[in-house]
């Protein structure tokens, strides 16, 4: 408890000054506001449903396009893992593809796809599908040999050795891979907001930042921040779930 | 019937007169890599009954273990005939069920006693409502009750065993295939499952094959012993067991002819 205390200390503090200091006059912000107003924008945002519409555009792309890009993800990893030769054949076609930063893809899936939902999905899911096609790779590759022999000694179809062996035992490395891909779809989302797609908080820092709200602003930073802090915490919690047996 | 060893010919002229055998090997060679000269199998050659119970004992390295996955069609020889009730064995079968020694690998730890059993029969094709029924039935017959919900790590290594037992006898093999089952269990837990494999055995009418590197096991056990030697891995010698069913774990190993067995086979593995 004391611990914790001298930790919230040093925060505490500078809060405490930077909100006096403008309280007082001491110091003026043009573009930084103070505490108590950027909580006071925060609140008002969330109370007026504008927080809340953005937030629910942001999550709803990064979880689709989380998804989308996950099931391709363990599609491809599956494949390359289990096949030498789809592993030598396509293997560095894929290489090449994750090289390309995920960003550099918005202008052209923005003439593709025009804005909207779709294209911002679109181009999450590439970035998602990477981590977990690698993590699907390796965990396919390092299932128990001995429970492919008795996938063999059962005559298992390959679909049936697929989805009732390999991959229920590639499940916990493959998760690792989707929560790599989570923080990911989670960044891509905003900047996608953020450069080309008018919806989303990524939007809504824009119009904060332009329209001279840096109190907003810093509200929606604050947000952004506990809903990532959220995000990793279920993670973890589903951690220590798929700990037990 | 029973054949060691040496020339091809010779033997298939010995059994021509006998029935058709569960397992017949011909001149059955293995070995791993192309650049290795010394083969791990060299030419062996035996048959097995249709309901016998054949036990293989030899010092490791003797290629027990790989002869029992050529026989479960998981390898295949570099030479020679496998033979199953007549058939080349081209591939593994549900009709010959392997159990391995390494039971914590070879049970889904995501899935619990129920369901390890239940994979055996929906590689089967079996409805869920006959896969619940066969499952309680394999349940009861092995024992495993009190732990049909729960999973194999929660158990202790001998119902782990036990388990995959059971799905084994899911398969309704005609031959079982074991290797070394009982060799990682303390020796009370291995003595109760002896006598209950002997007892399933009975029962289903099942040809097991039996591999372990213990010859007690392998003389309580078996209608016929195979002797291994070693570099390469060869048929030594082949003793026939006569001794009486049903076996008694004092009375048995005390009998006369099991304690000759013993020092005969002793004597084989000193490599005298």
């Amino acid at each position: 408890m004391e611990r914790l205390w001298r930790g919230a200390l040093p925060p505490v503090l500078i809060l405490a000054l930077w909100e006096t200091s403008a309280r007082t006059g001491a110091m003026t912000y043009a573009s930084l506001s103070y505490p108590s107003a950027i909580v006071r924008a925060g609140a008002n945002a969330l109370l007026d449903g504008s927080l809340l519409l953005s937030t629910w555009q942001t999550c709803q792309a990064a979880l689709l396009g989380l998804a989308l890009g996950s099931a391709i993800g363990v599609l491809l990893g599956s494949a390359l893992g289990l096949s030498n030769i789809a592993q030598r054949a396509a293997g560095p076609t894929f290489d090449a593809m994750r090289a390309v930063p995920s960003v550099a893809l918005m202008p052209l899936s923005l003439l593709l796809l025009g804005w909207g939902l779709a294209m911002e999905v679109s181009v999450i899911a590439y970035s998602c599908c990477w981590p977990v096609m690698i993590a699907t790779s390796a965990a396919v590759r390092g299932v128990e040999p001995r429970l492919l022999e008795v996938a063999d000694a059962l005559e298992l179809t390959p679909l049936a050795r697929l989805w009732k062996i390999v991959l229920p035992a590639a499940f916990a490395r493959i998760g690792v891979g989707v929560r790599i891909a989570l923080g990911i779809a989670l960044v891509v989302a905003v900047t996608i907001e953020i450069a080309v797609n008018p919806r989303g908080l990524g939007y809504a820092l824009v119009l904060a930042q332009q329209s001279l709200k840096p109190d907003l602003m810093f509200g929606q930073i604050l947000w952004l921040a506990a809903i990532g802090f959220a995000l990793n915490a279920v993670l973890s919690m589903a951690d220590t779930v798929r700990g037990a047996p | 019937m029973t054949l060691i060893g040496g020339d091809v010919a010779d033997q298939s002229e010995g059994v021509a007169a006998t029935a058709t055998p569960a397992l017949r090997l011909r001149g059955v060679c293995a070995r791993f890599g192309a650049a290795v000269n010394r083969p791990v199998l060299d030419r062996v050659s035996f048959d097995v009954c249709p309901g016998e119970f054949l036990c293989i004992v030899g010092p490791s390295g003797c290629g027990k273990t790989t002869l029992l996955r050529l026989l479960a069609g998981l390898m295949k020889p570099s030479a020679g005939t496998l033979e199953f009730e007549g058939s080349a064995i081209r591939g593994p079968s549900r009709a010959r069920a392997i159990v391995f020694q390494d039971y914590a690998n070879a049970l889904l730890p995501w899935r619990t006693v129920e369901g390890n059993i239940a994979l055996a029969l929906e590689g089967a094709g079996v409805s869920r409502e006959g896969r619940a029924e066969r499952v309680c039935g394999l349940v009861k017959k092995m024992g495993l009750e009190t732990a049909a919900r729960q999973y194999p790590q929660q158990l202790s290594g001998g119902m782990q065993q036990r388990v995959q037992i059971a799905r084994c006898l899911a398969q309704q093999p005609r031959v079982m295939l074991m290797d070394e089952p009982f060799g990682a269990l303390d020796a009370i837990t291995r003595q109760i499952l002896q006598d209950e494999l002997l007892a399933l055995a009975a029962e289903q009418g099942v040809t097991v094959v039996f591999i372990t590197h213990d010859l007690e096991e392998a003389i309580y056990l078996g209608d016929r012993v195979i002797v291994l030697a070693a570099n390469p891995g060869r048929i030594a010698e082949t003793i026939d067991v006569r001794l009486p069913r049903p076996r008694n774990q004092l009375t048995t190993r005390e009998a006369p002819q099991f304690l000759a067995h013993r020092h005969r086979l002793f004597g084989l593995l000193q490599g005298h």
